[in-house]
């Protein structure tokens, strides 16, 4: 970095990268990919469609329709391209930010936007999907990551896990001894750090002195840094680790080096500790015009693909806000349940009392 | 949003109302004002002023050296803090919420509170943890716990949760100065709560109870949030002719049991609200206390009210109904003194 440039926006060194800013193919010597004209199309429909559904969670937020919402605006192409590495039968622990992953995994929007509305607890089929429900403390499902991998391990399985979680997250002990057990054990295992560069408001340098990736070669395993805005190389990067966990070579970090081009959450206001010439300039190695870019250049999209997509977009949108509002809200009694698998005397009562309390309002009682 | 919710002010020297928040603040920079080797740990507490801005421009004023924000690891940040109060320091560590203490329970339940035993009284630990704790802000059930009870049970640590702006101040002070080490929880419900606070050096001497409000028909017990809720419902029954005493503990450890008791004999009916969950929570200590200390002077059992027992819903409705309320109390009040025949007194109208 030098003394002049915003944070993070000189390119770092050791970088995957297969799509430059520009648009522009680019080889690199590890890693490679090849894909359709219509494959292309496809990455871009999921960048845009994931980057409007996001939009509308913070507008639904805004407007008090949702409690909170952490944006994934810049990750798209860490998301899209890792979760699209993935296959069925791969397993992939999310953090609460994964709103891209969820997408790959064919999770409905409307799903992940219920537990922030407040009506549900995790609104998908966590077995349905492969991916599991989001986890709001940090870095916890990183050591569960590592359970389950072990787990797949024990029954000989075909199948990978990727853990996903962030630059703030790799200072938790959880990450650290999940790195430790996974590399011990050999676990069939992806690390997927998304650095977007900020811990909330504290920066990169102050979670880490060396380049995250480079913490795996002290555990004992490999490490690769991917331009995380570069939805080729995230996909080319993942699909490589996840086949070396299936084929019994063990874990991978991989660090998408990317940008929160939002806030932290709903709840931050990021104006408050970082210029905005940095987000300037991260705008300029969008993850989605980049692809845009490309595939205008080669002539595999016209301008009524991209009217095409977007106008999908805008569709799933207001969908996506339609069935927001049309949630039902969770029935009183609600609260009761799922504390236990089997019925407990000490809820029973306390249901029971509560019910019958409500019960008084309705008989016209007064509080 | 404003870039601060709290003002630096000059040193509170005359009596003022001011908030939980202001207060928590003023005493922080007070502290660090005169001793220097104060100093504060925590995440997110200096560039962002912390997460509830009770550390609002200490960075700028005190510098790094004295405010330090530390990656996101709390084991790694109590545990330095302990290290650094053995050699003499007073770090103040902030913890963003008690459950996050979780992540560093082994630090404080295994080192903190266990030092000065373990090593012969050759060292002692005085370092302070300030937490908030508490639901109804709609943060879901791993954000919103009430977890005192894991920390009192403890010998070696004192535990204090101040319901007043005034008690925050002056069991804050005492806090930096005691020399052992201090859980010092706060409530998220009670930051933007006003009272009056005393100017100058206050100072509350931890393990003693407050009688917030004077009483002779029935005993309240209380702290942090339930205890601003206990005090609201007992004037109100004053206009009912009830004359409620409420007991503010202020000091979960050392608890103290002597004024608990004396209220217990004087009233012969006792309740406690609390905000966390009923079984083996605070409420059965003070319910032990009152019936090793007050059995014979009792005209009804003991009740306590507390949060229901479940995870703390994130639905608005439910977290509300899951916490203990007025109502609440209110209601095992009514069915207390109906249950002991108590004839209410004459309230003179307000008419006149």
């Amino acid at each position: 970095m030098t003394a002049d440039a915003p944070r993070g926006v000189d390119a770092p060194p050791d970088l995957v990268q297969l799509l430059t800013p520009e648009g522009e193919r680019v080889d690199h010597p590890d890693y490679d990919i090849e894909l359709t004209a219509e494959e292309v199309r496809s990455l871009y429909r999921d960048l845009v469609l994931v980057r409007r559904v996001d939009l509308e969670a913070v507008a639904l937020q805004r407007q008090g329709e949702l409690g909170l919402w952490a944006s994934l605006l810049g990750q798209e192409a860490a998301q899209i391209g890792s979760g699209r590495a993935l296959t069925t039968a791969d397993m992939a622990f999310p953090t609460y930010r994964e709103h891209g992953v969820a997408w790959c995994r064919d999770v409905d929007p409307v799903k992940l936007l219920g537990m922030f509305r407040g009506v549900n607890h995790g609104g998908w089929d966590p077995a349905e999907h492969n991916f599991h429900l989001y986890t709001i403390v940090i870095g916890s499902q990183t050591l569960h990551a590592v359970g389950y991998a072990m787990g797949v391990q024990r029954d000989g399985a075909d199948a990978a896990t990727i853990v996903y979680f962030g630059d703030g997250a790799s200072a938790q002990g959880d990450v650290n001894e999940a790195f430790i057990w996974a590399s011990v054990f050999n676990a069939p295992v992806v690390f997927f750090c998304q650095n977007n560069q900020w811990a909330i408001s504290q920066p990169m340098e102050r979670q880490t002195k060396i380049p995250l990736y480079q913490r795996a070669s002290g555990f004992g395993f490999p490490g690769v840094r991917v331009d995380g805005n570069d939805v080729f190389a995230c996909l080319a990067v993942t699909r490589q680790a996840l086949r070396n966990a299936r084929e019994g070579q063990g874990p991978t970090l991989i660090e998408a080096y990317t940008y929160r081009m939002g806030a932290h959450t709903t709840s931050d206001d990021p104006t408050r500790y970082r210029l905005a010439d940095e987000l300037e300039a991260w705008k300029l190695k969008d993850p989605i015009e980049r692809v845009k870019a490309y595939l205008f250049k080669n002539q595999f999209a016209d301008q009524e693909f991209f009217d095409k997509v977007d106008a999908e977009a805008d569709a799933l949108g207001k969908d996506v806000r339609a069935r927001c509002l049309a949630m039902p809200d969770p029935k009183p009694g609600a609260m009761f349940q799922h504390v236990y698998t089997e019925p407990h005397a000490l809820l029973d009562e306390e249901r029971e009392q509560y019910l019958t309390y409500l019960a008084g309002f309705e008989a016209g009682g007064e509080r | 949003m404003g870039r601060t919710t709290v003002g630096r002010t000059a040193e509170q020297t005359a009596e003022q109302a001011v908030t939980y928040r202001q207060a928590l603040h003023d005493t922080l920079r007070a502290e660090m004002l005169r001793d220097e080797d104060v100093l504060l740990l925590g995440e997110e507490i200096g560039v962002f002023e912390g997460s509830y801005k009770i550390t609002a421009g200490l960075l700028d004023e005190f510098g790094p050296r004295r405010v330090r924000d530390t990656p996101i690891c709390e084991e790694g940040f109590v545990g330095a803090a302990i290290g650094a109060a053995m050699l003499g320091l007073r770090p103040v560590v902030e913890i963003m919420t008690i459950n996050f203490s979780l992540l560093a329970i082994d630090q404080i339940v295994n080192h903190a509170a266990k030092m000065r035993a373990m090593f012969g009284g050759q060292v002692s630990v005085p370092m302070v943890i300030r937490t908030p704790g508490g639901g109804g802000q709609q943060l879901a059930a791993t954000h919103s716990q009430n977890l005192e009870v894991f920390y009192a049970h403890v010998p070696g640590l004192k535990v204090v949760a101040p319901s007043t702006p005034a008690d925050a101040k002056g069991l804050l002070a005492s806090a930096v100065r005691d020399d052992d080490p201090v859980l010092f929880l706060e409530n998220l419900a009670l930051y933007n709560t006003k009272g009056v606070v005393p100017g100058g050096d206050h100072i509350v001497r931890i393990g003693t109870a407050a009688v917030a409000k004077e009483g002779s028909d029935l005993t309240l017990v209380a702290y942090s949030r339930a205890a601003v809720i206990a005090h609201d419902v007992a004037r109100r029954l004053e206009d009912e002719g009830v004359s409620a005493e409420v007991i503010d503990l202020r000091s979960l450890r050392p608890l103290d049991r002597a004024t608990v008791c004396a209220s217990a004999r004087k009233t012969g009916r006792a309740i406690v609200l609390e905000d966390d969950w009923l079984s083996y929570g605070i409420g059965a200590e003070i319910a032990a206390t009152i019936a090793e200390g007050a059995f014979d002077y009792l005209d009804a059992p003991v009740r306590r009210v507390a949060a229901a027992e479940v995870p703390l819903p994130y639905a608005k409705p439910l977290e509300l109904a899951a916490l203990p309320d007025a109502a609440a109390l209110t209601r095992v009040i009514r069915e207390v003194l109906e249950a002991t025949r108590f004839v209410p007194r004459r309230v003179p109208s307000s008419q006149g």
